[in-house]
């Protein structure tokens, strides 16, 4: 008996030599383990001996069941790692450097810095207010202190409609509204306030004038809101947009909006103050016009100037993203010229 | 405008100051110079020298040689000025200087040696004269140097007029040189005058003023036996370095005091003016002007006239044939002021801008016309002390401006610039500036001075800037303002906006575009687009695109020839405003739009079709969480771009917010027989009129669901949404979910129908449903179903 366990043993190492497959593997195990299989015979031909030699001879057979069934199992195992093997170096060779084909959309230039902007804005408590293109004359002129004859309002670059109405000529047309809107602040609390808009004037288009061109101003009111203020705002928010340090330097400037009104000048980044063709030498850029908002503007906003002050300023849009993207023709941004737009992913 | 410091100098003193830097403290402070040029650096070593010999050139008809005494020695040049002749004074430039880009060495001319040059004006930059030498007439020491007595070395700056609009006291150098006495807080000199009441008992010009409106101020003097021809060289410098071409002596000294105080004056040949009259004529004229122009004048321009024709347009120009010429002995002095609005729509109209007008325009002080006049009669009688003052001042001042007084005190500007500036600190500045100040303690009353007082200055505010100004804003200290904690009220359009083009050009590839707000009514043309009458623009300098656009989509559509050549796969979407005609208020009635359109070669019209649909419910379901419903579209009968049948109007919540079609294909082949092009409008403003969804979160259940695929069959025109309301119809609970799996067609097999699959989704959240139950369910659905016309395949 014993004898005859040990010729399994090695007829089943010979024969597990041999394998190459699972197939092959599964076959051996039903011929040694199987209902009929050679180990299974054995335990069957327990019953015709002794029980003493039963109890030896069962543990013998037991034993190699354990070996074969180990044997077996380990050998699954290394039959599996070679198929992966096999899987992978019969695999097809990708070529990673083929090109993706999707092509992501884009916004337009003057969304993507518009809203940069509107973003800086909003992480100072701006809160962000949109105005109508289409105007009364009132909103865009009278309600920002430019009464009739003023020459601002002969010029013709205003776009009168039939109905009397206007093509608004700058962002402060939604001045009035917004403070109509919002009201006198309370105290502490003074409005701040963003309105990006588009704005036009009936200008033939060169390479850098268009009839159709984006402004964004802005505006803060309080109770105590001062030129002071006013500077110390302008050189953060613009070292934000820049993205640098920026120095701010202010002129008189006349604007029938505000009083006293200034033109804003910013370093010249490309010089850094020492002069060259880009700011003409003075080592200056004017960047922006600014201000304290004119008391009879407040008036006509219902806000009462005796008790109120507030600062506001504007910024060319179009302008700004010409600068970011070094755009030589402004009229790149209503051309609808798909080879020029889908360039601005970011 | 030109500035020459030493103009200035005559009113301020300059001495020790670093003139650059003054500059650059006007820029800040006053007006923004543009740029400064240093006069007369190039003229060097030019020296008085006497003609004693001329002699015909040898080698030229035109030239001359020429022996010059120049005091210390006697030099030989070749000439070629047609004014030379023995005993002429005139600039001598040496060997070794300079003048202009000319540096002087000993070349020869024609054959000849010459060791120098004699120079005329234009050489010396002193006027545009190079008709011949410049004569020096007053008497100088042989070989004194020019610059000695000519006033050539100076420093010019220009002022940016831009940024002098609203200062109409800058326009003069005596106003420009108060501000800059005021930065260097020094005092401004006064005018030298004649006093011109001593002349009180001669006789007034005939003067009438017929038009009170626009008339101010209209002051005149008559003066004889004036002799002398020409300026003296300095004035003529000044003049010349301030952009003016000196012409004769009257001339200039007119131009001279319009550059020093800002008025504009008129010096009438009195032989030929003796009255004056202001008014309009009730006929259009014409008009010969100084220019020698022949302008037609209209019945609202102002004209200056005597008993019987107009000598000038008020405030523009005077007449050609009432100037002065060289033969003129006798003036008539004209100094104005006039309503700036007239004068601007008269120089407007007339095409016409001068220096005067310009000046007019910015609504000057009318106190300045007599003092003009009393300068313009010490400058004169300084330069021709034998002139006689021939009548008295004569002066019609029919609008005096008010006198301007404003009350403040140190809180208000302390609140205004939230810095601490002294009270005497604002005194001395606006003291220094010409106001009258009354001080009590931080309490003031300030008068504003006449020439700030037409316009500029006239409350609280207008005295911050003066401070301020004067203060320096380099010397502020900045600080941020204080303020409550308090939430941020969000603009949920704008950001909705933002969503909607992230969603459309990250999720659906589609790139944002521009367009204009008026129809582009070439294009629309091309493309067989027809668009509803709307509001227009009257005055576009693009006659044919006058209408404001109703909708957005004729703008996107005429994208497309663009860009089908380079980009036949193209998705572009706009937000951008539009005028849905008028409102009841006879307002524009302003939209907001969204509009998309989708255009492809690869796709089928339909694949195009419902890749826009899926676009536009993802975008709706983004915003509102609301599946918009697809509805018979009323747009096709407005627009002929819409297609007839392949178009749907698009409800939110019931709310019409929009439609979508694909395009119409008469329209589709005059740009690309081969484009399939789908498009779609949605009226953001509508849209956000709706309420959007909260989003509610339901538990799923534990149990196994059991998924049932129906293939039905209908008729081809039945609509999946009629499918979807039958099997609405059958109450089952455990039915949770339903979708389309796949719609097939084929004709042969399923003459006029189609078979539409449809996967049921039955879950209980207590139990595992049995088989059976679930077939009872699909057999009531049937039942329903079948009622319909609609059976299992």
């Amino acid at each position: 008996m014993l004898d005859n366990l040990d010729k399994i043993r090695q007829q089943f190492k010979e024969e597990l030599n041999a394998i190459n497959s699972k197939d092959e593997l599964e076959k051996l195990r039903v011929a040694f383990l199987g209902k009929k299989g050679l180990v299974t015979e054995a335990l069957k031909n327990l019953r015709n001996l002794s029980s003493d030699e039963k109890k030896i001879a069962g543990k013998e057979v037991n034993k190699l069941k354990h070996e074969i069934e180990e044997a077996i199992a380990s050998y699954h195992k290394t039959l599996e790692e070679r198929e992966y093997l096999k899987e992978i170096e019969n695999a097809e060779h990708y070529d990673y450097t083929i090109p993706s084909s999707r092509e992501a959309g884009t916004l337009h230039p003057i969304t993507i810095v518009q809203k940069k902007i509107e973003d800086i804005f909003k992480t100072m408590g701006f809160i962000i207010e949109d105005g109508l293109e289409i105007q009364t004359e009132y909103n865009n002129f009278e309600a920002v202190n430019i009464p009739k004859n003023h020459p601002a309002r002969d010029m013709q670059d205003t776009y009168y409609l039939e109905n009397g109405q206007i093509l608004k000529t700058h962002t402060s047309a939604a001045q009035n509204t917004i403070m109509k809107k919002y009201g006198a602040p309370k105290k502490g609390e003074p409005l701040k306030v963003l309105f990006p808009g588009r704005c036009f004037r009936n200008e033939n288009l060169d390479a850098s004038h268009e009839n159709t061109f984006f402004q964004l101003e802005g505006m803060m009111i309080g109770d105590d809101i001062s030129i002071s203020n006013l500077i110390y705002f302008m050189k953060v928010l613009l070292s934000e947009v820049f993205e640098r340090d920026v120095k701010v330097r202010l002129r008189p400037g006349f604007f029938p909006f505000v009083e006293p009104g200034f033109e804003l000048d910013i370093n010249c980044a490309i010089c850094e103050g020492s002069g060259c063709s880009t700011c003409k030498q003075s080592g200056w850029i004017e960047l922006l016009p600014c201000g304290m908002i004119h008391p009879n503007v407040l008036k006509m906003g219902g806000i009462d100037p005796d008790k109120y002050t507030g600062f506001a300023f504007g910024l060319g849009l179009t302008r700004l993203a010409m600068m970011k993207y070094n755009i030589k023709d402004i009229r790149l941004f209503n051309s609808g010229n798909l080879k020029q737009l889908k360039q601005f992913t970011r | 405008m030109l500035i020459s410091m030493n103009w200035i100098s005559e009113f301020t003193d300059l001495s020790g100051i670093d003139i650059k830097e003054l500059i650059n403290r006007f820029t800040l402070s006053t007006a923004e110079v543009e740029d400064i040029y240093e006069m007369g650096k190039d003229i060097k070593d030019v020296v008085v020298g006497k003609i004693i010999e001329v002699n015909d050139h040898p080698n030229s008809k035109k030239l001359h040689l020429v022996k010059i005494d120049i005091g210390s020695e006697v030099v030989e040049v070749v000439c070629g000025a047609p004014n030379v002749y023995v005993g002429a004074v005139v600039p001598f430039a040496k060997l070794g200087g300079q003048v202009g880009d000319l540096e002087i060495k000993e070349v020869p001319i024609a054959g000849v040696l010459s060791s120098g040059m004699c120079c005329s004006e234009k050489e010396l930059g002193i006027s545009d004269d190079n008709s011949g030498l410049m004569i020096i007439e007053e008497d100088y020491p042989l070989g004194t140097d020019i610059k000695e007595f000519m006033q050539l070395e100076d420093i010019v700056f220009e002022v940016d007029n831009k940024s002098l609009t609203n200062r109409p006291d800058l326009w003069g150098h005596y106003g420009i040189a108060r501000e800059i006495a005021a930065l260097n807080k020094r005092p401004l000199k006064p005018l030298e005058l004649v006093d011109t009441s001593i002349y009180n008992s001669l006789t007034p010009i005939d003067l009438k003023v017929e038009d009170n409106e626009r008339v101010y101020r209209f002051s005149c003097i008559t003066m004889d036996n004036i002799t002398k021809k020409k300026a003296p060289v300095n004035m003529r410098i000044r003049l010349t370095y301030c952009g003016m071409r000196p012409i004769n002596l009257l001339a200039d000294l007119t131009n001279y005091l319009m550059m020093e105080l800002g008025q504009p004056m008129h010096a009438y040949d009195n032989s030929k003016v003796t009255e004056i009259r202001v008014k309009t004529y009730s006929e259009p004229i014409e008009f010969l002007t100084l220019d020698d122009n022949l302008r037609k004048v209209d019945t609202e321009t102002l004209m200056i006239c005597n008993a019987k024709e107009p000598v000038g347009i008020a405030g523009v120009m005077g007449g050609e044939l009432s100037s002065i010429s060289d033969d003129t002995t006798s003036v008539l002095l004209e100094s104005a002021n006039f309503d700036g609005t007239s004068v601007r729509k008269s120089a407007t109209k007339l095409g016409l801008r001068t220096d005067a007008s310009a000046r007019y325009e910015k609504t000057l002080d009318p106190e300045m016309t007599v003092l003009a006049i009393e300068r313009f009669i010490k400058l004169l009688i300084d330069i021709d002390p034998a002139v006689k003052i021939t009548s008295s001042l004569t002066d019609a001042y029919i609008k005096h401006y008010d006198k301007i007084t404003i009350d403040f005190d140190k809180d208000y500007m302390d609140k205004y610039t939230g810095i601490d500036i002294s009270s005497d600190m604002m005194e001395e500045t606006l003291s220094a500036l010409g106001f009258s100040v009354v001080r009590d303690g931080d309490s003031f009353s300030v008068g504003v001075p006449s020439w700030r007082a037409t316009k500029d200055v006239t409350m609280k505010a207008d005295i911050v800037e003066e401070i301020t100004r004067i203060y320096g804003y380099d010397n502020f200290d900045i600080y941020s303002t204080t303020s409550l904690l308090s939430p941020i009220r969000h603009s949920v359009e704008r950001d909705d906006e933002y969503r909607i083009k992230s969603l459309l050009s990250h999720k659906y590839d589609m790139n944002e575009v521009h367009s204009y707000i008026w129809y582009e009514t070439k294009m629309n043309k091309e493309l067989g687009i027809n668009t509803e009458p709307n509001i227009r623009i009257v005055n576009s300098l693009t006659a044919e695109n006058d209408t404001i656009r109703s909708t957005i989509i004729p703008s996107l559509l005429g994208f497309i020839p663009k860009n089908v050549e380079s980009n036949p796969e193209m998705g572009m979407y706009e937000i951008g405003r539009v005028a849905d005609g008028l409102k009841e208020d006879g307002l524009c009635n302003e939209k907001k739009r969204l509009g998309i359109v989708i255009a492809s070669k690869q796709l089928s019209e339909k694949e195009v079709f419902f890749k826009l649909k899926e676009a536009i419910e993802q975008v709706l379901l983004d915003i509102k969480n609301i599946t918009p419903v697809f509805v018979e579209n009323e747009a096709i009968n407005k627009y002929n771009y819409v297609h007839p049948v392949n178009s749907a109007g698009i409800k939110l919540d019931n709310q019409e917010v929009g439609y979508l079609s694909v395009l119409h294909p008469k329209v589709r082949d005059n740009i690309d027989k081969k484009l399939n092009v789908a498009f779609a409008e949605i009226d953001i403003s509508d849209m956000e009129k709706v309420d959007e969804l909260p989003l509610e979160y339901k538990e799923v259940s534990k149990y196994p669901g059991v998924t049932v695929d129906l293939s039905l069959l209908a008729y081809k025109s039945t609509r999946y949404e009629s499918l979807s309301q039958y099997i609405d119809m059958y109450p089952c609970q455990y039915l949770k979910k339903y979708y389309l799996v796949d719609i097939f067609e084929d004709e042969k097999l399923l003459p006029g129908k189609k078979s539409v699959t449809i996967r049921f989704e039955f879950v209980s959240m207590e139990r595992t449903l049995e088989s059976n139950e679930v077939q009872k369910m699909v057999d009531g659905l049937l039942a329903v179903l079948n009622s319909k016309g609609i059976e299992l395949r």
